[in-house]
């Protein structure tokens, strides 16, 4: 509560500037107005994550049972034992991977949406963010129709007398998944992006005789680099955490920090390990919004 | 600025993403339809036998029924909540306002299944794991940046020479924010609510952590379907969740307008 009550109001407003109500009633208005959604964030928020922080440096005594004193044990098993330092490594390439295929398959509708105007844009953009707002769980389903042994894809490849592929529980399959899941964000990022994208530049170098092709790698890709690096940074901190794709088209044969952090809390039950698992998810979050900040500046 | 035409080389390219972007969304609408008793694409007959077992399968329509409560529960608490504190941040211009804001979104940059454990730990202490109470409170972290976020852009869009003419002429604040704001929110306030209801309603990771048998929320009951077989009975219940996403990503359009939500 105390930021509410330590914010003041200026009073240069339509409801602030009503007479008679003087500093003290416009402070304890703004604290009552603020206090609900202050309680919800601190209590449910502010309050478990550092919590959660606090218990990645005690120990777990098997089940749910959690030491009081306070070590760096779950840091140095986690950090220096090579089955970890191979998931953390898996994790952020295969993340690396993901980010690029969506990056690859998000920029010609992003563009595209770009250039497109009235009723038309709108069309193209409830079908971005459709699939956005639709559950992780449907879409993950609808690519076990398309990948698996009995799915489109394989299917279609039997018909030709082509001999079927093992497209699911493996990394294929989430990469595949994953990669579709986080286009619309890529998407929405580069379209935000996309400001700077002025056509007289293009048709300028056009009419200077440059091919569309070089129009597109001098002119467009460059100007462009804000939405770019905003949509990567984005799809990248996504795939990292992300747990219901990789958990059902991996079928819990491939591991990532996500399922990991999953199975340590519930299947486990070594929530100490499961903090210090989520904590360096949070590492690899700074580290990339370190990257992106620079990448920022260096384009810009 | 003028248009800048089309080349057919990215027109390809973009239909042939969309494509893909459909694809697993399309094709869950005629998989709901399968005669078959297993998944398989495309199917060998087709039936209504899927959706006659949706209504059969006692724990789908149970979890169907949590999440709608749930939903319409952390939709009106969201409102609640968000409304006063837009009105304080963007109206009464509080010191700190814009910090305030992004402590108020930074739930949403956190990772779900990080925020799900910190929220599963706090809860197992207070008693509040796999209760009604206890899910409400965790789905209304996720969804109040959402509802934060629409209502002060729809706020700040609003001229307040209106409120401030009311003013002038002796309405007192809470007349002229009843008489004058709050009808001119609604437009805000309807995209708040169709997302607000919509992102409780499809949440899943962090209720994943939150329920248990005792309790369940159709997304946690149908991921648990397909850990353990895919069939056609998910399909079933996707048709419906994709026909829901459609209905608000429409009425958002329609009120706060789609660009302005999520693009800007």
């Amino acid at each position: 509560m105390s930021a509410a009550a330590a914010a003041t109001t200026q009073p240069a407003n339509a409801a602030g500037e009503r007479p008679g109500s003087g500093m003290a009633s416009t402070v304890a208005l703004a604290t009552l107005l603020l206090g609900p959604i202050i309680a919800v964030n601190g209590l449910a928020f502010l309050m478990p994550v550092f919590n959660l922080l606090l218990l990645s440096f005690r120990e777990s005594l098997g089940g749910s049972t959690i030491g009081e004193a306070y070590t760096l044990a779950n840091w140095s098993s986690t950090l220096f034992d090579s089955y970890y330092i191979e998931l953390i490594v898996q994790s952020i390439l295969t993340s690396l991977m993901i980010t690029a295929l969506t990056l690859v398959a998000s920029y010609p509708i992003a563009l595209y949406l770009h250039r497109s105007k009235g009723r038309w844009r709108t069309f193209l953009l409830v079908l971005v963010i459709s699939p956005l707002l639709t559950s992780a769980v449907v879409r993950t389903y609808g690519w076990i129709a398309i990948l698996a042994d009995d799915g489109l894809i394989n299917n279609m490849l039997k018909a030709f007398g082509v001999e079927a592929m093992r497209l699911i529980f493996n990394k294929v399959g989430v990469v595949i998944g994953l990669t579709e899941i986080l286009m619309p964000y890529m998407i929405l990022a580069l379209l935000a992006g996309f400001g700077r994208l002025d056509p007289r530049v293009e048709e300028a170098a056009e009419t200077l005789g440059a091919s569309p092709w070089k129009v597109f790698w001098r002119i467009v890709v460059p100007l462009t680099m804000p939405g770019v690096a905003l949509g990567c940074l984005l799809s990248f901190v996504l795939a990292v955490s992300s747990f219901i794709t990789p958990k059902l088209l991996g079928g819990g044969r491939v591991f990532l920090l996500a399922t990991e952090i999953y199975d340590q809390a519930i299947v486990t039950l070594n929530w100490p390990l499961a903090a210090t698992l989520s904590m360096i998810v949070l590492v690899i979050f700074g580290a990339a919004l370190v990257l992106y900040s620079r990448l920022l500046r260096a384009v810009i | 600025m003028e248009d800048r035409p089309v080349s057919p080389a990215l027109k390809i390219a973009a239909f042939v993403m969309f494509a893909f972007l459909l694809a697993p969304v399309l094709l869950v609408v005629p998989i709901s339809f399968s005669a078959d008793s297993y998944m398989s694409f495309p199917p060998s007959g087709w039936s209504l036998r899927w959706y006659i077992e949706l209504m059969d399968n006692s724990r789908m329509i149970g979890a169907l029924g949590t999440s709608t409560l749930l939903a319409v529960i952390v939709m009106v608490l969201a409102m609640v909540i968000a409304l006063p504190a837009a009105y304080a941040i963007v109206r009464m211009r509080v010191i700190g306002g814009e910090a305030l804001l992004a402590l108020f979104t930074a739930p949403l940059l956190l990772p779900t299944i990080v925020l799900g454990l910190a929220i599963l730990i706090v809860f197992a202490g207070a008693g509040l794991l796999a209760t009604f109470p206890g899910l409400v409170i965790a789905h209304l972290i996720i969804v109040l940046p959402y509802a934060l976020r629409v209502l002060t852009t729809s706020l700040s869009g609003l001229p307040i020479i209106m409120e401030e003419a009311a003013s002038t002429l002796g309405a007192s604040p809470l007349t002229v924010f009843r008489r004058i704001t709050l009808p001119m929110m609604m437009p805000g306030m309807v995209a708040t609510a169709a997302l607000s209801f919509l992102v409780s309603f499809d949440e899943a990771v962090i209720s994943l952590f939150l329920t248990g048998p005792r309790i369940t929320t159709l997304p946690v009951a149908l991921y648990q379907h397909v850990e353990n077989q895919a069939d056609p009975l998910v399909a079933a219940v996707s048709v419906l969740l994709i026909v829901l996403t459609l209905a608000v990503v429409l009425i958002v359009d329609r009120t706060a307008g789609l660009t302005k939500t999520f693009v800007k």
